[in-house]
């Protein structure tokens, strides 16, 4: 009974922070030992000095601002047609069996490779950053859309209908509220694809963004900088993911 | 009232494979009237319900209400599934009042007949709460003033207390009849409870399996002053009995 659970039952939330304080540890006493040259490993410090330096200067924030607008653009857009369309699929079989085969099709061609086409058609602006956001996540966010209307209980539509309801009612009245978490779920789920995408898109061609940030900091062999941006930018993602989530679970009360 | 179903099949699939479920049924039931259906799984019991709600056509023959064939669902025969079929996201009154705001009323009038038909099922007190906060029990209660809260002619209960523990379904079966003797509805129980049935129903219809059809009708003519003494009763039991072996030779046959 000596390994027994107990303590981490006590505060299991500590396990958390405490993964990251050890990987934190690790990294200090490892650039402490002066093992590895500070060029592949910036000190934490060093780290630090890059993230004041580049808020002072006002890059830290132009760049998450940028990246994050273009995010949200395209992944508004995506959301905002997924929806009807993931419903119109999920509740008609002749729509699903139409589109089904093309929107399974299109989703295994990774979202990157539509990049040269992209800049080809629309230069190197922010349309086609906003475009590749849109076409790497509007077709998961359809398709589990689609499954989560497929997977409303019969009993819950058939109550509905002897309950005197029809049509748009039903659709607005049972199958949303039912579906409401899981949507909320896949756009959490999705929106990670999202950070991926923009960053590489930021790789490629940008004028900013914390992906062209990282791609600039490896020009000049700035490693502290990279990491300031990789941290950044899953700071970023983490915050947006326990965002979806408080949604969900403040708007889904029944679901939890 | 009358609701009548006359010469009733029903067969799933096409062609060679198609099967034949339903095999010309016919029953009627005329208002305040509690009528059940009782047969072993596979007799097609909870066809004929579905056909009746409208969510399923027949092959053949006619389901008229009052006179009016039945071409679809409608709030004029309400249902109650086995499952609880409750909106896990609204709470028990919103449950109750969603038929009648389906159906347009005057807010006023949905909030009084909510109150109402949850004093009914003796729930004024978990109104708020959302059904998974409810027992088993209660949801069914929520779904069965659900359904009155409609204001059907005709109340269909598909299996209503399959799902609950044995105590709690006998303790449903007095609230039910009880419900019935006081608010005058019409009420078509689907069961493979014979004991349900009998109790409950004036008139029963026994179903035989491969092909679903009636093949026997008991008026169950007896002295319901006191359920939990009629359960246990002579005549109960030996009515009960005898159907009971009927039952069994059925689906001795069948199979």
């Amino acid at each position: 009974m000596r390994f027994s659970e107990r303590p981490a039952l006590r505060s299991p939330w500590l396990l958390g922070p405490l993964g990251i304080a050890a990987v934190l540890l690790a990294w200090s006493l490892i650039s402490l030992s002066g093992a590895v040259d500070p060029l592949f490993l910036p000190s934490p410090p060093a780290v630090w000095q890059a993230v004041v330096e580049q808020f002072q200067e006002g890059i830290l924030v132009a760049d998450a601002i940028a990246s994050i607008r273009r995010v949200f653009l395209g992944f508004a857009l995506s959301a905002a047609l997924a929806l009807p369309l993931g419903i119109a699929m999920g509740s008609n079989p002749l729509i699903c069996r139409l589109l089904e085969p093309l929107l399974g099709l299109i989703r295994y061609m990774p979202a990157p490779a539509f990049i040269p086409l992209l800049i080809i058609y629309f230069g190197l602006g922010e349309l086609p950053k906003v475009l590749l956001i849109f076409i790497g996540t509007f077709f998961f966010n359809t398709l589990m859309i689609m499954d989560a209307v497929k997977f409303v209980p019969q009993e819950l539509l058939e109550t509905a209908l002897t309950l005197g309801g029809r049509g748009l009612p039903i659709l607005t009245r049972v199958v949303a509220p039912y579906i409401a978490p899981q949507v909320i779920d896949a756009y959490r789920i999705n929106m990670a694809s999202a950070w991926n995408l923009v960053i590489v898109a930021e790789l490629v061609a940008a004028n900013e963004g914390l992906g062209k940030r990282i791609s600039l900091a490896q020009r000049f062999l700035r490693t502290d900088e990279i990491f300031v941006g990789l941290i950044v930018i899953g700071l970023i993602g983490l915050l947006i993911d326990l965002g979806f989530r408080a949604v969900l679970r403040r708007s889904c009360r029944w679901a939890s | 009232m009358h609701l009548s179903v006359h010469g009733v099949s029903k067969s799933f699939g096409e062609g060679r494979q198609a099967k034949l479920v339903l095999d010309d049924i016919s029953f009627s039931i005329k208002s305040g009237e509690f009528v059940a259906l009782v047969g072993s799984s596979g007799s097609g019991k909870s066809t004929v319900m579905r056909l009746i709600a409208g969510l399923e056509r027949p092959s053949a023959g006619v389901i008229a209400l009052d006179g009016q064939s039945v071409r679809g669902p409608g709030s004029d025969r309400g249902m109650v599934f086995q499952k609880y079929s409750l909106y896990p996201w609204m709470t028990a009154a919103q449950n109750v009042a969603f038929g009648m705001s389906l159906q347009g009323l005057p807010r006023p009038l949905v909030r009084e007949r909510t109150a109402y038909f949850l004093e009914v099922v003796g729930l004024q007190d978990a109104a708020r709460r959302l059904p998974k906060e409810l027992s088993g029990g209660m949801q069914q209660r929520v779904a069965i003033a659900r359904a009155l809260a409609a204001d059907p002619k005709v109340v269909l209960l598909d299996e209503p207390f399959g799902a609950l523990d044995l105590q709690i379904r006998e303790s449903m079966q007095e609230f039910l009849y009880q419900l019935w003797q006081r608010s005058g509805l019409t009420a078509l129980l689907i069961t493979h409870d014979l004991e349900e049935a009998l109790l409950l129903a004036q008139r029963v219809h026994i179903m035989a399996p491969r092909p679903g059809r009636i093949v026997r009708t008991v008026e169950a003519d007896l002295d319901r002053s006191n359920l939990p003494h009629l359960r246990m009763s002579a005549p109960f039991l030996e009515l009960r009995e005898e159907l009971v072996t009927t039952l069994r030779n059925l689906d001795a046959a069948a199979s």
